[in-house]
């Protein structure tokens, strides 16, 4: 891989974070008849029971607080250089909570779930269609994949809910909801450990079992046409020994396509397991981003999609700096005119 | 005379299809001496791929091995275990494949090639030892000791086609089967990949199962030659003696194939096609292209019978010139 191809590279994702930058900071503000001010003073007056007088002026303090009187374009320049600096202002709906305090307090339970949890289906799920598709395998694997495949159309949440009724609800066996139990403070010690797990079981799980089909699936299809090639064939002439060629000749060599998926879904799962995270109740980034939407929290959104978005943008960097290892062949150099 | 290395007796390999087993080799009988060159030569679809395989047993399905013996140096092939296979294949029988181009792993490098079949069949091995052996080897096949780091998609056709000749020499097996080596490489490299299989072979000790279509390559590289036509053998000869005066119709036919330069006739070919070997011809296969075909021929099988000391065919011509 050339210095310049990585320049380059890097270049894309300076582009692709910046016109995800720009994209954040105009959409919500299309919804031009909302005001995140009136309807959060509107909220508070509700609850207060008395709508005070000089709301109005009210309204325009907070707008000033805020720099939401500013004109767009400044408003625009401001947000750009905060960005860079990771500082999304403060949480209208939580204020005076900063929403980079509320993105950290979330995304370590969004990752650790949710990433061990795909990467768990894509190890299981590609290695057993590799064997699937390997006339050696034991034959109980061919009965198991019309059952996973099932169940990876059932969309996770629900499946979620199953699991929930028949582990949480039923039998009691695992925690209803919550990322740890009510009470406690988080910690590093080993008991709180321990519950942060057995609270991850059903989430993960839904998420595992309803993936595993799609990686099983894609795998066998790109293993079966893999092992055509005429190097399987000589491998065999060579006497290989039967692991050999499964994992180093047919295998490595049809990683790449699978790789490209899982860059793809890591970013996806982030966003995706917000209907997870609800349904479980868990502390994460799409619980959060339910409620910032709910209340129309214009900077905790942005915050929160940013968030998302360099995720999905590491992701697929990562995976085409892998594609020359895994991938002799690829070198990413220009053609010469 | 020394002892056959390789005997094969009546081996039969069907192809399963809807329509009933297809008879791709059907009751060949050959041998091997050790240190021979032997050719098997026929057209397309005339089994010699399916033979050739089936002789290491890698018959793939829909293919299968209906029947017959295939005896390395005593060891019937066909009867023994899967992992008893394995480990005869490389070091005692290799190959040398059909399509050089596409049968080296992409995503590994040469060095690794060679290594694995080594490591996969003898005991532990120090890794220098493992990385000396596979420098001689290259050397072996004139390769240059800096490709030991490439990956197969940097060599050319040629190149990649003496790895794996050295893949197949790596273990000194007994027999090496050569499934058209050169087809797909130029006639130039095709000449210089033959020398250095013939210097190898010669080197070795070691007897060559050379298959392939190319009259005139066989004629340069090998000793005795056989002519597979429909699954079956039509003559068996030493190259000599079969170019100087074929006995089975078709043989001459094939021999009079390639344009010479003498005469400057036209270009020859056999009138018709090979049989559907799903329903084959009664009688003789050959019969219904055959010129010089009689009464019996599409009645009876004919049999491949010693006609002259070490000539062999299958053809009722000759029955009566029996010695």
């Amino acid at each position: 891989m050339s210095l310049n191809y990585l320049l380059r590279r890097l270049g894309l994702f300076v582009v692709v974070v910046w016109a995800a930058v720009t994209l954040i900071f105009f959409l919500p503000r299309l919804a031009s008849e909302r005001n995140p001010i009136v309807e959060r003073m509107g909220q508070t007056a509700a609850s207060a029971g008395k709508l005070g007088e000089g709301v109005g002026e009210m309204v325009k303090a907070w707008e000033a607080k805020f720099g939401l009187d500013q004109p767009l374009w400044k408003q625009y320049l401001r947000y750009f250089r905060d960005v860079l600096h990771l500082d999304f202002g403060y949480s209208l709906a939580y204020y005076p909570t900063k929403v980079i305090d509320l993105i950290i307090k979330a995304l370590p339970w969004t990752i650790g779930l949710f990433g061990v949890a795909t990467l768990i289906s894509f190890l299981l799920g590609s290695l057993g269609g590799a064997l699937l598709a390997w006339p050696k395998a034991p034959r109980f694997l061919q009965y198991l994949l019309p059952f996973f495949l099932t169940l990876s159309a059932v969309p996770y949440y629900l499946l979620g809910l199953v699991l929930l009724f028949l582990f949480a609800f039923t039998t009691r066996i695992f925690p209803l909801s919550g990322g740890y139990p009510v009470g406690t403070v988080p910690s590093l010690s080993f008991p709180f450990i321990l519950e942060v797990l057995r609270h991850a079981v059903l989430p993960g799980c839904a998420m595992i079992i309803a993936g595993v089909g799609f990686w099983a699936l894609q795998m066998r299809g790109m293993m079966i046409i893999g092992l055509e090639e005429d190097y399987i064939a000589f491998a065999e002439a060579k006497g290989l020994k039967g692991n050999r060629i499964f994992f180093r000749y047919a295998l490595r060599n049809v990683l790449l396509p699978q790789a490209t998926s899982l860059a793809i879904t890591l970013g996806q799962v982030i966003s995706g397991g917000i209907l997870v995270e609800v349904v479980f109740g868990y502390p994460g980034l799409g619980t959060l981003l339910l409620k910032a939407v709910s209340g129309f929290d214009y900077n905790l959104i942005s915050g929160i999609v940013f968030i998302i978005i360099i995720i999905i943008a590491v992701a697929t960097l990562l995976v085409d700096l892998l594609y020359p290892l895994l991938d002799p062949r690829i070198t990413y150099q220009r053609r010469v005119k | 005379m020394k002892a056959d290395i390789l005997q094969v007796r009546n081996l039969r390999v069907y192809y399963q299809t809807s329509l009933g087993p297809l008879k791709a080799v059907d009751g060949v009988t050959l041998s091997l001496k050790p240190g021979e060159r032997f050719g098997l030569v026929g057209e397309s679809g005339s089994g010699k791929s399916t033979l050739a395989l089936a002789l290491m047993r890698l018959t793939k399905p829909p293919g299968y091995i209906e029947g017959g013996q295939v005896l390395l140096d005593g060891l019937d092939l066909i009867k023994v275990s899967e992992n008893e296979i394995r480990k005869v294949r490389l070091a005692q029988i290799a190959l040398v494949p059909q399509g050089a181009m596409s049968s080296l792993n992409p995503v590994m490098r040469i060095k690794d090639q060679i290594i694995d079949g080594i490591k996969d069949h003898l005991k532990k091995m120090p890794g220098s030892a493992l990385e000396e052996r596979m420098h001689e080897l290259l050397a072996k096949v004139e390769l240059k000791p800096e490709m030991a780091n490439m990956f197969p998609h940097e060599l050319s056709g040629g190149m990649k086609q003496r790895v794996c000749l050295a893949i197949a020499i790596s273990l000194s097996p007994k027999v090496i089967i050569a499934d058209e080596p050169t087809s797909a490489l130029d006639v130039v490299v095709q000449r210089q990949v033959m020398l250095t299989l013939g210097q190898v072979q010669e080197s070795l000790g070691v007897s060559i199962l050379l298959v392939g279509h190319d009259m005139g390559l066989m004629a340069q590289f090998v000793e005795r030659i056989g002519v597979l036509y429909a699954g079956k053998l039509a003559e068996v000869g030493s190259v000599r003696e079969v170019f100087k005066e074929s006995l089975h119709p078709y043989t001459r036919l094939l021999i009079a194939c390639p344009p010479s330069l003498e005469e400057k006739g036209q270009f020859k070919g056999i009138p018709g096609l090979p049989p559907l070997l799903l329903n084959p011809p009664s009688g003789c296969v050959f019969h219904p292209r055959c010129p010089q075909t009689t009464s019996r021929c599409s009645v009876k099988i004919p049999s491949l019978k010693e006609v002259y000391p070490g000539r062999w065919v299958a053809c009722h011509l000759y029955t009566e010139v029996k010695r």
